[in-house]
């Protein structure tokens, strides 16, 4: 905890990239110039009502916002506790939130005159949503993809092929999104003159915390606004599963000055926390990696240990610095579910509401699952469902001995 | 004199020699490098996460870390180092996280200790120097900035600002060992960034063989050399020591002799 609250949640970073401790500018000096460019481009979109106007407009008949805000009833009378809603990032074009920041990053690289894109990606989500908006705007694409991540994921492997992207598999490491993310920072610090960098989570180094939480902030816009509308009051819990912390930052961060909103972001304990798992706040310490300063899964030397999770979207060994930072504050409880309870919580959002979710989620409603009945009936829970559990029948299945 | 100001000189271009600590015999291997005539020694403190490094690089990263190799480890090749060769100017060169993990005044002090003179640290822009520069300057380790391509003259000063020791060039906007350094703006940029700085620049990646070294000698005060090396480490192991040595004389004689007639 910090000696004093601040007078606002929503103010950070400060001018150097800082989210208190964490966040800033780790990065090669070769990439320095070029992150100090985008930063000054961000600041003169942000003021240019023809940029918002065109994200706006893209979000709205592209991507199909806003996404509904959902009462689940069956869910709710099952776990007998608080009133559970979703909020339907799910049913985004692409089936994930991860479309809205993608939809913003390129609309910058098109105004900083960037003719090349490049994305890492874990589970395809990312990649996929990459190669949907390099095709909308007609940019040529390479997704950066741990080789593991590329056999395990076949389906968006080809789907990014389909929408024109190359995907270049990365077998350094162990395969997956962390080397991935290296790679992708390699080739950027090669090609610096024509290619931008569209990281898919709330991480890096500064500003891209910032701007993926910004583009990404129309979640809980939009969430706080059908809340009022239609319970009448703010919402007594948010609920979001983290990786690197994007669609939670994105829900929770129009919020964060609403005393009486708890929140809660979830994260992978995988295996469980003393063995293998991707839970960097509770099971990690704060270092630096991949240009900023944040909790991560490391050793004693700060070597970089692998993550686990059944989840490929959660498999990652660190977390955005602003959800360190919002951890060290108390603002926000965050806690941590298994890969078995979370297969729990999929099933259950089947069963009760016909709604298959991404493993991402299945990890928030494994969380709601607890702490719903512990709440008051006129109680209200908000989750975020991130993403449509499509792409991960595949996963379940092995994990249930079912042959497909 | 510091070792630094001993080993570089206004006639004479420095070999600026890289290895892994940890990747096959190292101790073996330095002395192999200041045998064939080495002048200044960097010493690669291996880590998981070598994002601006190469694939030569990222290979002797994680065969250290397989074989095992502890940043206590890398402490006891540098002081051992440094009983063996006094005068031989010694840098670590690595990553932040391995470097603050148990603090930075941990690291600087344990960096002192075994005799470190400067330390190069590829993640921490200058920006984000108050992690590690002041713990390394209140004992007297030089922090080694690099300046690349893409520093221009109106950044240039920030990077030069708290760096000491000397300066890197980095010749290509790129890793490590990929590219060929890009000769012609090599001159160029050395002269320009000479203007605003009387520290020693020395220029690398890229930097493979004799005829380069002794072209970018002509105008550097220095020539890293480093996945040249790490390779010869990676195909030889710990029979590389004698292959080191051959290729270090064969560099150094090339660097030490390019401003001469």
């Amino acid at each position: 905890m910090t000696e004093q609250t601040p007078n606002s949640f929503r103010n950070q970073p400060d001018e150097r990239g800082h989210f208190g401790q964490f966040g800033g500018r780790y990065v090669a000096e070769t990439l320095m110039p070029l992150i100090l460019d985008l930063e000054a481009e961000y600041i003169k979109a942000k003021a240019d009502p023809a940029f918002k106007a065109e994200f706006d407009d893209l979000l709205e008949h592209y991507v199909g916002r806003p996404s509904p805000l959902y009462f689940a009833p069956r869910l709710t009378e099952e776990l007998s506790g608080a009133q559970v809603w979703f909020k339907r990032d799910e049913l985004n074009h692409t089936g994930a939130h991860k479309i809205n920041n993608c939809v913003g990053q390129i609309l910058l690289a098109i105004r900083m005159g960037k003719t090349r894109i490049i994305a890492e990606t874990g589970a395809g989500q990312h990649g996929v949503a990459t190669a949907t908006v390099c095709a909308r705007f007609g940019l040529p694409c390479t997704i950066f993809m741990g080789a593991t991540d590329v056999a395990r994921q076949a389906p968006n492997v080809f789907r990014m092929k389909l929408l024109g992207a190359e995907v270049v598999p990365v077998t350094s490491g162990a395969a997956t999104l962390k080397d991935a993310m290296n790679e992708a920072l390699r080739d950027w610090v090669a090609n610096v003159h024509d290619t931008f960098y569209i990281i898919g989570t709330a991480a890096g180094p500064h500003p891209y915390p910032e701007l993926v939480r910004d583009f990404q902030s129309v979640i809980g816009t939009e969430a706080r606004a059908q809340l009022l509308e239609r319970t009448g009051r703010l919402p007594d819990l948010l609920v979001a599963a983290i990786g690197g912390g994007s669609n939670a930052i994105g829900l929770f961060h129009p919020f964060l000055d609403d005393p009486s909103v708890k929140m809660l972001g979830v994260e992978a304990a995988g295996h469980g926390l003393d063995k293998e798992h991707a839970a960097s706040l509770a099971g990690g310490f704060p270092g630096i990696l991949h240009g900023n300063k944040t909790y991560l899964l490391q050793d004693d030397d700060g070597q970089i240990t692998e993550a686990h999770s059944i989840s490929a979207g959660l498999d990652y060994p660190g977390i955005g610095p602003e959800h360190a930072w919002l951890k060290e504050t108390g603002r926000v409880d965050y806690t941590s579910v298994t890969d078995m309870e979370a297969l729990e919580g999929f099933k259950l959002l089947c069963r009760t509401e016909g709604i298959i979710p991404a493993l991402e989620p299945a990890h928030a409603i494994a969380a709601v699952a607890k702490v719903a009945p512990t709440m008051p009936k006129d109680a209200i829970i908000c989750a975020n469902l991130c993403g449509r559990g499509d792409k991960d029948i595949f996963t379940v299945a092995e994990v249930l001995g079912v042959e497909m | 004199m510091t070792r630094f100001q001993a080993a570089f000189s206004p006639t004479r271009s420095a070999l600026v020699c890289f290895i892994t600590a940890g990747d096959g015999d190292t101790s073996a291997n330095l002395d192999a490098l200041v045998a064939g005539g080495a002048d200044v020694i960097e010493l690669g403190m291996p880590f998981t996460d070598p994002m601006a490094d190469g694939p030569a690089i990222q290979a002797a990263n994680l065969r250290s870390l397989a074989a095992g190799t502890k940043t206590a480890d890398v402490l006891r090749y540098a002081t051992e180092f440094r009983a063996r060769h006094p005068h031989i100017p010694l840098v670590l060169m690595g990553y932040a996280n391995p470097m603050v993990r148990r603090g930075p005044e941990w690291f600087a002090d344990a960096a002192s200790a075994a005799g470190v003179d400067g330390v190069i640290c590829v993640d921490l822009a200058p920006e984000e120097d108050p992690d590690l520069g002041p713990a390394l300057r209140a004992k007297g380790i030089c922090p080694i900035r690099l300046a690349t391509p893409t520093t221009d003259a109106a950044r240039l000063p920030r990077v030069l600002d708290g760096s000491s020791g000397f300066l890197y060039y980095v010749s290509v906007a790129g890793i490590t060992g990929k590219q060929e350094a890009a000769l012609d703006s090599i001159d160029a940029n050395v002269t320009r960034i000479r203007q605003s700085t009387d520290l020693p620049i020395v220029v690398g990646f890229g930097v493979r063989r004799p005829d380069q070294a002794e072209a970018i000698a002509r105008v550097a005060d220095g020539v890293v050399v480093g996945s040249a090396f790490v390779d010869i480490v990676g195909e030889h192991g710990v029979n590389a020591p004698s292959f080191l040595q051959d290729l270090t004389a064969s560099l150094a004689k090339a660097v030490h002799n390019a401003r001469k007639g």
